[in-house]
């Protein structure tokens, strides 16, 4: 039971924060996001190897003509591909997010923690011993996969000497995903599926079907409900474990639960787009700088934003090089790794 | 070290440690005959000796010594060069988790490997004693790079920080290799993606004689400096208070480990944790003192990668698994278990 003094100790904690929050720039900076958001998924469905007006565009979704080639370019190929993308983006940034609050961990990210890598260590499997598999069956094993990977992550992290540090989980996580990367790379090898893998990881978000956003979609709605109804349980978890408790917080379940929820979201994205780090670092961050330290708003700006940043990401990579496609992990890395030397540099203290 | 000042019990862990440096030799031999030994065409051990002194027919003299001992030869070389490059690193940090695969140091080298290859034509003649150099240079850049940006102001270096500078740039530096290899021809990319699997792939002796120079050089000036490495691991004030110019040696030290790995890289891609297990088990094995440590530590690394190799090519049959693939998949677990048991 909380002592009445770490209550109020707590208490004083939450009024800090409070005051460090910007309730008006984080509505703002929401509007402003998802205003870009729509203009960049336009703008990317516009955009490609057939040019497209942005009216055609407007036409194409509201009033469908399926007669047009144009209309159905849009309509099978890029409209899909893009609310891949953004899907991909919001989940991976959420659960960033939800990672770095539960954990008080400046640098959790589900690509640093093992759990892209466990997820794309299941679908190798499922490649190599049940081929033709059903696509809602890999996304199963996808999650799986994912919860492998954090399983292990964590259990390492928490039967060290001293604990869960920022830096173990990192190290862990990297010497995790090395294990499953190279038991993933092997088993490519012996069943010589490996192209069938690199076409998926390095395909980005192209190959995305309506049948796969179909199967996803309900998935990732409940996924973010829940995460929006856990976001103020997390802002009370951030601040610490025992002021948490001390204001009457059930840690245990919100943890369970919270982890659940980045397991949907993370296991879902990497199953349509493979393993994209940084994502889930970089947006967090960003967010957490402007709206400051409610995670009310950190997560629904990271949902926005993130869904802003693959679109972008997705938008280059087909337009930097066409007809090729640069892999989207690859640019997203080119901004994430000095972003993560950032973090690392200042030691992680600001959370 | 003279034997006259040693008490009794110093020489009898001396007799141990010499001991235990025999086993090691002996196994690598085991290790080589049942590699020469295996494959496709079986050899009986006897075969494999009689055709070693010249008494095979002609297919056992091709095989033997065209395809499976230069094999065997470089998996060795390449085992040592990274356990040695990795026993360095650890003693020079002072960081028990340093390996030159963890630091970035491989993925440096084999970038520049890479843009080579992808840029100029592939493996034939000269190229081949030039990737060293190429290796060495990306390497050592990569390393500069890390240095300086986990370089801090009167805090200087924390181990800590410099892994996790070097995870950063390693996982950069990934993504720069995944990017060229789109632009790459069919033909080189197969050549670069069994090569950064980490599969020893030129099984042929013009790469052991590209190898070899580096080892003939680096691994006595390594060995030679087994006193430094020995107060420099003690700490950096007991360091200075013994008179070692800790800053120059460090660097000295840090260029010849960066010659290793980035020389053994050039010949088998990306091949990691060897430079992490082998000194580690070493130290178990034979103590903290580098007189002991580091020839340990390179007949363990060379015994691991010959071991994986071998495993990966006849296991999995006909299809290989590379030894970097191999060697992960012992290396990683051993890696999560140090951590779980080191203080930070």
């Amino acid at each position: 039971m909380a002592t009445r003094a770490e209550g109020v100790e707590g208490l004083e904690k939450l009024q800090e924060l409070q005051r460090r929050t910007h309730p008006v720039r984080a509505l703002l900076a929401l509007i402003i996001g998802l205003v870009s958001l729509v203009f960049a998924i336009g703008l990317s469905i516009s955009f490609g190897a057939a040019d497209i007006s942005l009216s055609m565009v407007w036409q194409a979704v509201f009033k469908f003509l399926p007669d047009l080639t144009e209309h159905q370019i849009i309509r099978e190929i890029r409209l899909p591909r893009v609310l891949g993308a953004a899907l991909v983006g919001a989940c991976f940034a959420v659960a960033g997010a939800m990672m770095q609050g539960m954990t008080r961990n400046p640098l959790a990210d589900s690509g640093l923690l093992g759990l892209n890598a466990g997820a794309a260590f299941m679908l190798a499997l499922c490649f190599a011993f049940f081929p033709g598999l059903p696509y809602m069956y890999l996304i199963m094993w996808s999650f799986v996969g994912a919860g492998l990977g954090v399983a292990i992550v964590y259990g390492i992290g928490s039967l060290s000497k001293g604990g869960l540090t920022p830096m173990r989980l990192v190290l862990a996580g990297a010497a995790v995903s090395a294990l499953l990367g190279a038991l993933g790379e092997g088993i490519a090898l012996h069943y010589r599926i490996g192209q069938d893998l690199a076409f998926w990881y390095a395909g980005g978000v192209s190959g995305t079907k309506w049948s796969h956003l179909q199967i996803l979609s309900p998935w990732i709605l409940v996924a973010m409900i829940g995460a929006l109804i856990l976001s103020r349980s997390i802002t009370l978890l951030s601040l610490g474990e025992e002021i948490a408790i001390g204001l009457g917080q059930r840690t245990n379940v919100i943890k369970v639960w919270g982890m659940i929820i980045v397991l949907i979201l993370a296991g879902a994205a990497v199953s349509v787009v493979g393993a994209v780090g940084f994502v889930g670092l970089i947006v967090p961050h960003l967010t957490r700088y402007i709206v400051g330290h409610d995670y009310r708003w950190i997560i629904s700006c990271s949902l926005v934003y993130g869904a802003l940043l693959v679109v972008l990401a997705d938008f280059i990579a087909r337009n930097i090089n066409p007809p090729y496609e640069a892999p989207i992990g690859a640019l997203i890395a080119f901004i994430g790794v000095p972003f993560f030397l950032y973090l690392a540099r200042k030691g992680g203290k600001e959370l | 070290m003279s034997n006259r000042f040693l008490t009794p019990n110093q020489k009898k862990i001396r007799k141990k440690n010499l001991a235990i440096l025999i086993t090691l030799v002996v196994l690598i031999i085991i290790t080589f005959v049942i590699s020469m030994n295996t494959g496709v065409i079986k050899l009986t051990p006897l075969e494999v000796f009689r055709t070693l002194f010249g008494q095979g027919d002609a297919q056992q003299q091709l095989i033997l010594f065209e395809f499976r001992l230069p094999r065997i030869v470089l998996a060795v070389l390449v085992g040592i060069s990274l356990a040695v490059s990795g026993a360095i690193l650890q003693g020079i940090s002072r960081n028990a988790l340093a390996d030159p695969g963890i630091l970035g140091i491989n993925a440096g080298a084999g970038l520049a490997v890479m843009l080579f290859v992808s840029f100029f034509s592939t493996t034939k003649a000269a190229p081949v004693y030039l990737l060293p150099v190429l290796a060495f240079i990306g390497s050592g850049l990569t390393a500069i790079v890390i240095y300086t940006l986990s370089y801090k102001r009167h805090e200087g270096i924390t181990p800590m920080r410099l892994i996790l500078t070097g995870i950063a740039v390693a996982a950069g530096i990934s993504s720069m290799m995944i990017v060229l290899t789109l632009r790459l021809t069919p033909e080189n990319y197969q050549f670069i993606a069994t090569w950064l699997a980490g599969s020893i792939w030129g099984s042929n002796w013009k790469f052991v004689l590209s190898l070899l120079p580096w080892l003939i050089v680096l691994l006595p000036f390594v060995y030679s400096k087994s006193r430094v490495l020995n107060v420099l691991n003690l700490g950096e004030l007991t360091a200075v208070g013994l008179g070692a110019s800790i800053e120059k040696e460090r660097r000295l030290l840090l260029a010849a480990s960066v010659g290793l790995a980035g020389a053994s890289v050039s010949v088998s891609g990306g091949i990691g944790f060897v430079g992490l297990v082998a000194p580690h088990l070493a130290r178990q094995l034979v103590g903290a003192k580098h007189q002991f440590l580091l020839p340990a530590a390179a007949l363990l690394g060379g015994l691991l990668v010959l071991m994986a190799d071998t495993i990966g090519r006849s296991i999995f049959e006909p299809s290989e698994i590379p030894a970097g693939i191999v060697v992960a998949v012992l290396g990683a677990p051993y890696f999560l278990y140090l951590l779980a048991h080191l203080k930070e």
